[in-house]
């Protein structure tokens, strides 16, 4: 099978800050936790590639250590959305038109229909600003769209004769769920999990701009940007290369999201061939 | 269509019944008293205890949520702590702003996107469509505060076009108000224009392969005329959606570049609130905004049901 060049060209992207985040892990050009106020707001030359900011600091290195942060936060939230929200959708889909279907899809829309940000700010600031509470403030607008998905996905998969079968071999509504359910709407999962990967970048990057992300010293995206705000005019190096990283992450999530589409989505795979 | 009105109606009813428990639940489970939340720790025990009693915090939990809903529904919303007037006041205040934002907003993206997704969508697979789905990729993975920075530093610092923020309110003229709305709306609108483009396109893509549009070539429209005649009123349902989602995103989701740009509309109001622990601000602008998009979700259904019958009989 040949690979979608958006499949391709995302996944270098998203390799590439990926790969930046592990490293940053025991090496960093400069140390981003030390100030060398001497070294203030450098443009970017052959020694400081991105520039310092208004501590000195390597802006090359901050951006590595802020890409840690933006996908670890987007990664765990999206492992909350799945973990929560696919056993949902499951457990809904398994008892199609039954009580629990319609309380767990009421309950769904009615998360869709809280401003996610405001809440996300509201959870931040009851809980206290952390990168924790920024995770699950992201998290929990992830469980409606991971049950609506797997519900989807799961009703046209029981209507199939295999299903049949299995449910005349005797087996469960549960086990048959995780049997032969479950891996087969996991191509659903993974393009969406992709999609809101790349949603959970741009959520932690706002919540830390407005502060509520992950706190000082440890660097962020988001914070980098709202750091540049008041000295955008005469330093414009700050505020574009973490807003660059932003960009490219989610452009490269994004590019993967369609790739993996295109060859793991059964009906448009069906609608090439 | 009445009774798919009224079911819908229905459902809309209990949609905001459940949101203002939960909003209410949220503001409960505050770690201990929201009065001394409010006032910090350094409060004088007899502060507090004026404050619970502003607050209406003495007494049950039942009937403190029904003095909060039934003081909504005939228009009370309680007094801000901070500001110290009718939080009714206050948010109808800041509704002229934020509402004319999210509208400007939305018109801007709407006119950017039908163009721009029914050219891609004409030239499917052709240099124009791969330039504008390559730009479009690139306007969603934008973020709107971000674009909203370049922007200022460009028209504001550099060209002097706009102001780098503020409101001088309406009273000092339309448009001087709509003028420093302009670049909000543009860092607002062009992340929502880049989706609502590709969802057009690929609608309208969609709909050109269904049955109906070849009866209608076969019955002698060309191309176009069966686009224009029966694909766009078709093609329109999912793009509805979409729009109706963005307004209410926009509503809420200015609330950062409300923030960049120092506008005191309702989304600073809801994070000044919170920052402030205004509570009762908080509570009930949260509110209205869930009220206000429930409505937008409720108007575009029926909007649904007006374009296309089959929809009406799903209830």
């Amino acid at each position: 099978m040949k690979w979608p060049k958006t499949l391709i060209l995302g996944g270098l992207i998203f390799a590439t800050f990926l790969g930046a985040a592990l490293l940053s892990l025991v090496w960093t050009p400069y140390p981003v936790d030390t100030l060398a106020i001497a070294a203030k707001l450098k443009p970017p030359t052959s020694t400081f590639w991105f520039g310092t900011d208004h501590f000195g600091r390597d802006i090359f290195s901050m951006i590595m250590v802020g890409a840690r942060t933006s996908i670890a936060v987007a990664i765990v939230a999206v492992g909350i959305g799945i973990t929560l929200g696919v056993p949902l959708g499951l457990a809904a889909a398994a008892n199609r038109g039954g009580w629990l279907d319609e309380v767990i899809m009421r309950g769904n829309d009615l998360i869709f229909a809280f401003p996610s940000l405001v809440i996300a700010i509201l959870i931040t600031a009851v809980f206290g600003p952390s990168a924790l509470n920024a995770i699950i403030a992201i998290g929990i607008f992830n469980i409606p769209v991971f049950a609506r998905v797997s519900r989807g996905g799961a009703l046209s998969l029981w209507t199939l004769d295999y299903i049949l079968a299995a449910r005349v071999a005797g087996k469960g509504r549960l086990r048959i769920s995780t049997e032969h359910i479950l891996p087969n709407i996991a191509n659903l999962l993974i393009v969406q999990g992709t999609i809101q990967f790349s949603l959970g970048i741009i959520a932690e990057a706002a919540l830390s701009y407005v502060g509520l992300g992950a706190q000082p010293p440890t660097p962020s995206w988001g914070r980098m940007l709202a750091d540049s705000q008041t000295m955008i005019s005469f330093a414009p190096h700050l505020a574009l290369f973490p807003g660059f990283a932003i960009v490219l992450t989610v452009l490269g999530l994004n590019l993967m999201g369609d790739g993996l589409r295109d060859i793991l989505d059964p009906r448009i795979r069906r609608a090439r061939g | 269509m009445l009774r798919f009105a009224a079911s819908r109606l229905i459902s809309l009813s209990l949609s905001l019944l459940a949101a203002s428990v939960v909003i209410f639940a949220v503001i409960e489970v505050i770690p201990g008293d929201p009065a001394a939340f409010m006032l910090g720790l350094n409060a004088q025990e007899d502060t507090v205890a004026a404050l619970r009693e502003q607050l209406g915090l003495e007494g049950s939990v039942i009937n403190r949520y029904f003095g909060w809903v039934g003081g909504m529904l005939t228009g009370d919303f309680g007094t801000s702590y901070t500001y110290r007037v009718p939080v009714a006041d206050l948010i109808l205040a800041r509704m002229w702003i934020s509402l004319p934002l999210a509208l400007y907003a939305l018109i801007l993206s709407t006119l950017i996107a039908f163009p721009v997704g029914l050219i891609a969508a004409a030239r499917r697979g052709r240099p124009a469509d791969m330039g504008i789905m390559g730009v479009t990729q690139l306007g969603i993975a934008v973020p709107n505060f971000w674009f909203a920075m370049i922007l200022v530093v460009i028209f504001a610092i550099k060209l002097r076009w706009f102001s780098a923020g503020g409101f001088p309110g309406w009273d000092n003229g339309f448009w001087l108000g709509l003028k420093s709305l302009t670049l909000p709306a543009i860092a607002l609108a062009l992340p929502q224009a880049s989706i609502l483009a590709r969802v057009m396109r690929s609608s309208v893509l969609d709909t050109l392969d269904q049955d109906y549009i070849r009866t209608a070539r076969a019955k002698g429209l060309n191309r176009s005329q069966a686009i224009w005649r029966h694909g766009l009123r078709n093609a329109m349902i999912p793009v509805l959606t979409i729009i109706g989602m963005q307004f209410s995103f926009l509503l809420a989701g200015a609330i950062i570049i409300e923030n960049v740009f120092f506008l005191p509309g309702l989304g600073r109001l809801i994070f000044q609130g919170i920052t402030q622990r205004d509570l009762i601000v908080v509570e009930s602008g949260v509110m209205l905004l869930v009220f206000a998009v429930i409505t937008v979700t409720f108007l575009v259904d029926l909007a649904y049901a007006a374009v296309d019958p089959r929809l009406r009989r799903r209830g």
